[in-house]
């Protein structure tokens, strides 16, 4: 690039003022130090590493809308009586938070907007943080050093989920308000606590006056503080650790590979919060969200036939629309496990093992190395197996909680629809695992199989001796790292129970645990090419030296393997392959 | 002879040194120039296109100025969708004109030479730590914590306790009065008229037909102190079948000539169930789908409630009118811990 050899040019006006400025600044600040360190700091590039780019632009967006609507909400249950433009609400009594709500949408220019941007935005806010989540997972972004970045982000999540909920319910329509009455009715069924949490909630019995006014006060001030707080955390430690890049070419766990952050991530981050923010705009400007004037405001007696919660929470309404009856009665006390299992339970479970997973997996593997070069999903077949196998029954859940529309749609019996989500709930998730770590373990295969044999060109070769081939082009050096780079995972070995006179080891329970933890994850496995492998597969291919090379090989696995089983393909089949 | 033997990808294995256990990285990829890298005519396209997006978003931010000031939303739903959609699209382009010219210009225009930077362990190193250690043990001994016992206990005694203070106020005003018995009772007694809801019009037997259903609240619900947190419990649904469909009820005679009424509060988590079948006799609740038989005392047929909603007993008064014989016998709403206590 010209700019970056050109001599230098005399100062001009601009830069003399710069420097004066950044002269004023370092003299008063010392911002030099992070200048230097911070300006040219490398950062990896990938469009996935974007999906956490979109979380933070679209938090800002929240902010921004957010802070808006404030000055215009009413955040009162006083009971006023509607009269105002939109005519079919004429005369109809409703709270000063419903009321203010409509004024938004038709008295204050650019009030819809506004709230169009806020809902759309939340939508996009959790949906970012879900996938973002789903790349740090697959990837194993979340290994040692950033667990607890993991944790950080875990908790955003959660945040996420009380912000929306918080927001959600404000307007005080039919369908928030219908919303809070089964979240009163899933705290009462909380046992000894329940009536006391729900009292405690809405200051008294449902729905009270205080509940707006303390939504207003958590969903404006105590959460998006939290959320803002965790997010200088969570960007802290990104800083930190430096970003995870993609295995490939030049890239170890030593060292980061892309761009500096000045200019080009300047631009390009600065430049997609704008993108961001245009295409939430772009929504709220053609897409119709949350209409709260067709609903109207919120009356005990009053429910809508086909309401949907937004996106994040259906899993919780389809637990809660999945689960049977369930309810007994220990001496005079009423416990409701058709609440319980699916309102706390459930969710409580689906939570601890995400929060917990870089813990369970480091148990798993016994690596104490900081890993900053990311895994290719298909190279952790259990992990990506087990995130599939979590996300198929999270997405059963989410269905079920539209089981009346899917009915609706597709004129099928709600009943069946139930009953068929019910028995998916406990059939689907073991068999994503399995068909995701068959595909992965394929498709590892697939890699060895390129590695060892190169590609397919469509060149058929004709010998004298009248044998007919098809010849096979090699990998280049780049293209073949992609597919070896990653270690073999094994199952971690243990010291026996009774060491040599035959006294019982302390902790060895602990330890033969872990090893059936560890065997769990890694004794399916294919391993990656080693050099020898390719020589081997190569002289096989050309009838040349090194006739031992296939047999050391063979010992050499069975060796490494210790008793498990061993996926990699065998020599002979290779020559099969081959020459096909 | 499958495989060509390309000096680049080889392994120097012929001259029988031994292999290593694994490959080596081949370093970085070469850079691949951008057409811009050596056309300066493509560069200066590259430099129009960007000034080009800036234009859009300028035009954009004024439109959306224009679009305040000309379209206001207006009395109707159409009209207030226009506003929205002229201010939205102005907005849109002024924020993605910026955006799409930053990321071209990045992308087009900037130095793009990917580089490599040193990662170092993210543990501080031996000697910080022993300094680091260091620095606590002596601070440690400074404040002779170690060997006040005594004390220690009763610093962290206060700092446990002082949140006290706060907390226990605020908890305990949270409430309001605690008093949860609260939620097991409803407006229904004796001699209260079901009047329909919203209008509070009280109704005659006479008036119900059969197959129709009606959605109730008590005659006196305005004067409550609450009143939507009465009518939370009180609301019910009443429905009128032919008295030789009705195959049970809660209580004997607390039907009136094919008249049920039943708490509309759902058992499950508290939704009104607000669907009646009239042909199978099956009241839906929306939310979860939980469906009970109006003609068999509500008892649940399908769906995650347990129990069946509680029935108001009913009957007529002189003028024909119909009224409770009685409140609820058992709380309405969904199940909580001591309901039964």
């Amino acid at each position: 690039m010209s700019t970056v050899d050109s001599p230098p040019a005399p100062a001009s006006r601009t830069t003399r003022a710069a420097a004066a400025t950044a002269d004023y600044l370092d003299q008063r600040t010392g911002v030099g130090n992070a200048v230097k360190e911070f300006a040219r700091k490398i950062f990896p590039d990938h469009w996935s590493f974007l999906l956490g780019e979109i979380a933070l632009y679209s938090f800002v967006v929240l902010l921004i809308s957010g802070t808006f609507l404030t000055m215009f909400f009413v955040p009162s249950m006083t009971e006023v009586h509607y009269h105002g433009p939109w005519a079919a609400m004429d005369g109809v009594q409703m709270s000063e938070a419903f009321a203010s709500t409509l004024r938004l949408s038709f008295e204050v220019r650019g009030g819809l907007l506004m709230r169009q941007i806020h809902h759309w935005a939340a939508l996009i806010f959790m949906a970012s943080i879900v996938t973002h989540m789903m790349r740090v997972f697959f990837t194993g972004a979340f290994r040692k050093p950033r667990e607890l970045n993991w944790l950080v982000g875990f908790t955003l999540m959660i945040l996420g989920l009380l912000a929306g909920f918080s927001g959600y319910s404000l307007p005080d329509d039919v369908l928030s308000g219908n919303g809070l009455r089964i979240a009163d009715g899933v705290a009462r069924a909380i046992p000894i606590a329940g009536s006391y949490i729900s009292f405690g909630l809405f200051g008294g019995e449902f729905p009270g006056m205080e509940l707006i006014p303390r939504l207003f006060t958590v969903h404006i001030l105590l959460i998006p503080a939290l959320i803002l707080a965790l997010i200088g955390l969570h960007l802290l430690m990104v800083v930190l650790h430096k970003h995870t890049q993609y295995p490939g070419s030049g890239r170890t766990d030593k060292n980061v590979v892309g761009y500096p952050l000045f200019p080009v991530y300047v631009a390009k981050a600065g430049g997609f919060f704008f993108v961001v923010f245009a295409v939430i705009a772009l929504m709220a400007a053609t897409m119709t969200i949350n209409p709260v004037w067709n609903y109207g405001p919120f009356d005990p007696g009053v429910v809508g036939a086909g309401a949907q919660p937004d996106w994040y929470m259906l899993f919780l309404e389809g637990g809660l629309r999945l689960m049977p009856g369930w309810e007994f009665v220990i001496g005079q006390y009423t416990i409701s496990m058709n609440i319980l299992i699916p309102g706390v339970i459930i969710p409580g479970l689906l939570f601890t093992v995400l929060a917990l997973w870089p813990f369970i997996e480091a148990a798993a593997t016994g690596d104490k190395r900081e890993h900053h070069v990311l895994d290719r999903p298909r190279n952790a077949p259990f992990r990506t197996a087990f995130g599939v196998a979590y996300l198929t029954s999270f997405s059963i859940l989410v269905l079920a909680g539209s089981n009346d529309l899917i009915a609706t749609h597709f004129h099928l019996s709600i009943n069946d629809i139930t009953w068929t989500f019910r028995v998916l709930f406990f059939v689907a998730p073991p068999l994503a695992f399995w068909i995701t770590k068959r595909i992965c373990l394929s498709l590892q295969r697939k890699d060895r199989e390129l590695v060892l044999h190169g590609h397919e060109t469509g060149r058929i070769v004709r010998f004298a001796s009248g044998e007919y081939i098809e010849v096979h082009k090699p990998l280049d050096a780049h293209e073949r790292w992609l597919r070896v780079q990653h270690e073999p995972r094994r199952p971690i070995e243990i010291e026996p129970a009774e060491d040599s006179r035959g006294v019982r080891r302390k902790g060895y329970r602990l330890d033969a645990a872990k090893r059936r933890l560890s065997k769990l994850f890694y004794e399916d496995r294919v391993e990656p090419v080693t050099p020898a492998e390719l020589v081997a597969a190569q002289s096989h291919g050309s009838h040349d030296a090194l006739p031992l090379a296939p047999e050391e090989h063979r010992e050499e696995l069975t060796a490494g393997a210790s008793g498990s089983r061993h996926l990699a393909p065998e020599p002979e089949d290779t020559e099969g392959t081959q020459r096909h | 002879m499958s495989t060509h033997h390309d000096p680049s990808t080889d392994l120097t294995t012929r001259d029988g040194a031994p292999l290593p256990e694994r490959f080596e990285d081949p370093g970085l990829h070469e850079h691949r120039a951008r057409v811009g890298d050596s056309d300066p005519k493509a560069q200066k396209r590259a430099e129009r296109q960007v000034v080009v997006l800036f234009a859009i978003s300028i035009l954009g931010s004024i439109g959306a100025v224009v679009a305040y000031a000309l379209v206001p939303p207006g009395e109707t739903v159409g009209s207030m969708r226009m506003s929205n959609l002229l201010l939205g699209l102005a907005l849109f382009l002024g924020l993605a004109g910026i955006g799409l010219a930053a990321v071209h210009w990045a992308k087009a225009l900037m130095n793009d030479h990917e580089r490599a930077e040193d990662r170092h362990p993210t543990a501080t190193s031996e000697p910080v730590r022993v300094k680091a250690v260091e620095a606590l043990r002596e601070g440690v001994k400074d404040s002779s914590i170690g060997r006040r016992g005594v004390l220690k206990g009763a610093m962290v005694t206060s700092l446990a306790l002082f949140p006290l203070g706060i907390a226990v106020p605020l908890v305990g005003n949270l409430g309001g009065d605690w008093d949860v018995s609260a939620s097991k009772r409803t407006l229904w007694r004796r001699g209260v008229r079901l009047t329909i809801d919203p209008s509070g019009r009280p109704i005659k037997a006479s008036d119900v037909t059969i197959g129709s259903a009606f959605h109730v609240i008590p005659e006196n619900l305005e004067e409550a102190e609450h009143p939507l947190d009465e009518k939370a419990k009180a609301v019910v649904l009443m429905v009128r079948m032919d008295p030789r469909d009705l195959k049970s009820e809660q209580g004997e005679g607390w039907s009136y000539d094919g008249i049920v009424a039943f708490s509309k509060i759902c058992t499950h988590v508290g939704c009104p169930v607000a669907l009646y079948e009239q042909q199978t006799h099956h009241i839906l609740c929306p939310c979860h789908q939980s469906t009970f038989d109006a003609s068999d005392s509500a008892k649940v047929v399908f769906g995650p409630a347990h129990r069946p909603l509680p029935q108001l007993p009913i009957t007529v008064d002189d003028e024909g009118y119909l009224v409770a014989q009685d409140g609820f016998d058992t709380p309405i709403g969904p199940s909580f811990w001591e309901r039964l206590t």
